[in-house]
């Protein structure tokens, strides 16, 4: 009984692993794409973040010289002033075709109103669709208002008043955000490719072991063996399996690479991804393994070729996935009744274990017997359907 | 040894077999001819236990191919109408296989796989991948695959079709090697020639039917022919007619 399910197991795994059309759909995906595509959306995002927060800001003035202090109080917040030559028409031309992203114009009145103690004009030229300035424009607004309270304190100082009258409230804004919690979409991302990956790593030898046998004519010969239809089924679901893990496995070492090399810290996320995290993830993640390959197995043993399990298995592959891209979009938190959904009750504890949250054991417990139970039925259902005669087509 | 009893078989609309009764003796070479859909291929998928008749008895060494299949299957060798290797593992490795899943191993396994490919004059070519091989030598892998296991009953689907000379002339004598050790061997084709070259006992089937079976000689007679050709013929006019 043994000896079969593993001669049919070492001889799928073995002529598949000489199968470069296989070798390469199943590791290429989760080993050099998922992670090459993550890093490069990550390392962008986060440069665009770290850009605006450190870098000095830049700041094109006309006017400059009228307007010494404030210059001054800009500079001294790390403002870099740049004078700007131009007529105060060519300004708006000049952020609309974003030659700048701002311009802060200091109107010719300006010394005099100030010196007289009425409102002092000051136009900021800025452009809301410019999503890239958006950083650089907040802070020089900042930067500007800072400088009008602080005249504003002084002005009331001097005739006596406490600055507090005109700071009736007090609005402390607390951010509850984990600093790796902000990372939850580009987390969610990256389980979204490790379930995907270790789906692909399966999807050809699923096909391979079942509609490819029947299409070389190869499925006969070997149902008149004496071995049983079932042994055959768990020996080539084996290796699918073996082949699953094998990818998800591989697929979660690069990226643990990946993230090396990509500055999380500076989007707010804790790089929690050494070498006790990532077998954690595999152990959580693994479980999905047998749904997935009796489920592939199942519906390749449906269809009557090779192209047309192919057609079929993409799309069924989709239902696994959907319940993750909904959760991703709207940032689920995991509840023990989700547990009770495969495929989203992984994703949902890889996602705690990446941000480095407290993983609940019955939550474990319950995502690992419901998707098993899943599993079983699946493989089940896989071996019931390969009993029947139309299984020759 | 082969027993058929009235054997019925459908495939949703079409009666792929309406009475089918023979026996195919051990030490003799039978050959089961009948025109393409004539029922031959689901006579012998029935035989190889792969699907289940209807109605009527199939048994093989004695058991029975529907309740004792497992017993059937390890007396059995069957070369299947497509030889079905796999074309990334080697010759060797396809008979191997085979022998394993047959519950041989070890230098039993080894012996057994050597002496078929020295029989079989594949040498070399088995230490090569199935990907790239001939007509000719996909057949002698599949043959040795068949016999990996030394059955007592060989059961071969249309063998010759599309081999050339030296390849059907290699098949014959294999296949009178294994009558002279004693085995049951089974064939189909849809060739008289082939079929009156090679066979002791001749079972003609026609839509579903056997419309006469004997040697050579008694179909003749039975005929009024002395013309096998024209003998196939009017047998399956007559399975026709009924």
């Amino acid at each position: 009984m043994m000896q079969a399910i593993r001669t049919v197991f070492r001889k799928e795994v073995l002529e598949n692993l000489r199968d470069r059309r296989v070798i390469l759909s199943a590791f290429f995906f989760g080993v050099l794409l998922a992670p090459a595509v993550f890093a490069l959306t990550t390392t962008l995002a986060s440069n665009r973040i770290v850009r605006d927060q450190e870098q000095p800001l830049t700041l094109p003035v006309i006017g400059a010289l009228q307007a010494p202090s404030l210059m001054r109080f800009l500079t001294e917040n790390g403002a870099q002033i740049q004078p700007v030559a131009i007529a105060a028409e060519q300004a708006v031309a000049a952020v609309r075709s974003g030659e700048h992203d701002f311009v802060l114009i200091i109107p010719d009145q300006y010394a005099q109103k100030l010196q007289s103690g009425e409102p002092a004009p000051l136009e900021l030229i800025v452009d809301t669709a410019n999503s890239r300035a958006a950083g650089s424009t907040g802070r020089a607004q900042r930067l500007l208002g800072a400088y009008g309270s602080q005249l504003a304190a002084l002005r009331l100082l001097v005739r006596g008043v406490s600055p507090e009258v005109v700071d009736p409230l007090k609005v402390r804004t607390v951010d509850v955000a984990t600093p790796s919690g902000r990372s939850l979409l580009i987390l969610g991302m990256m389980t979204y490719f490790c379930l995907m990956s270790m789906l692909v790593g399966g999807f050809y030898l699923a096909i391979d072991t079942t509609a490819g046998e029947r299409e070389r004519g190869s499925l006969e010969p070997l149902l008149s063996l004496p071995v049983s239809r079932s042994q055959l089924l768990i020996g080539k679901m084996l290796a699918t399996a073996t082949f699953m893990a094998a990818s998800l496995l591989l697929t979660l070492v690069a990226f643990s690479i990946a993230l090396k090399f990509i500055p999380l810290e500076a989007l707010g996320m804790s790089a929690n991804f050494g070498a006790r995290v990532v077998l954690a993830i595999f152990g959580v993640m693994v479980v999905f393994v047998p749904l997935g390959a009796g489920l592939m197995t199942l519906v390749a043993s449906f269809t009557r070729s090779n192209r047309e399990a192919q057609t079929w298995l993409s799309v069924v592959l989709l239902i696994p996935l959907a319940p993750i891209m909904l959760a991703v979009v709207n940032g689920t938190r995991p509840t023990a009744s989700l547990m009770a959904i495969p495929s989203l009750s992984q994703h949902l504890l890889a996602t705690s274990l990446m941000r480095g949250d407290a993983v609940e054991p019955l939550h474990v417990i319950i995502s690992i017997l419901t998707t098993l139970a899943a599993g079983a039925l699946f493989v089940w259902a896989a071996i019931r359907l390969y009993r029947r005669e139309a299984i020759l087509g | 040894m082969i027993l058929v009893e009235n054997l019925q078989k459908r495939f949703g609309a079409v009666q792929a077999l309406r009475d089918v009764s023979f026996t195919a003796a051990d030490g003799r070479i039978t050959g089961l001819l009948g025109h393409n859909g004539a029922g031959k291929s689901t006579t012998l998928r029935i035989l190889s236990t792969v699907m289940r008749a209807d109605a009527g008895r199939a048994m093989v060494d004695g058991h029975d191919c529907t309740s004792e299949s497992l017993q059937v299957r390890r007396s059995l060798g069957v070369l299947p109408h497509a030889s079905g290797l796999y074309v990334h593992l080697t010759g060797r490795e396809n008979i191997l296989y085979y022998g394993r899943l047959h519950g041989l191993s070890g230098s039993p396994l080894t012996a057994a796989c050597d002496a078929l490919i020295e029989r079989l004059g594949l040498g070399e070519v088995a230490n090569r991948r199935a990907k790239g091989y001939s007509q000719g030598e996909r057949l002698k892998v599949a043959l040795a695959r068949a016999l990996i296991h030394r059955p007592r009953t060989v059961i071969l689907d249309e063998p010759t079709n599309g081999l050339d000379v030296s390849a059907v002339r290699m098949l014959r004598e294999l296949i009178r090697e294994l009558r002279a050790s004693g085995c049951c061997v089974l064939f189909s084709s849809h060739v008289m020639q082939e079929v009156a070259a090679l066979c002791d006992d001749i079972v003609i089937v026609a839509h579903g039917r056997v419309v006469v079976r004997g040697t050579p000689d008694e179909i003749l007679s039975a005929l009024g022919t002395d013309d096998l050709e024209e003998a196939f013929v009017r047998a399956a006019q007559a399975g026709e007619m009924e």
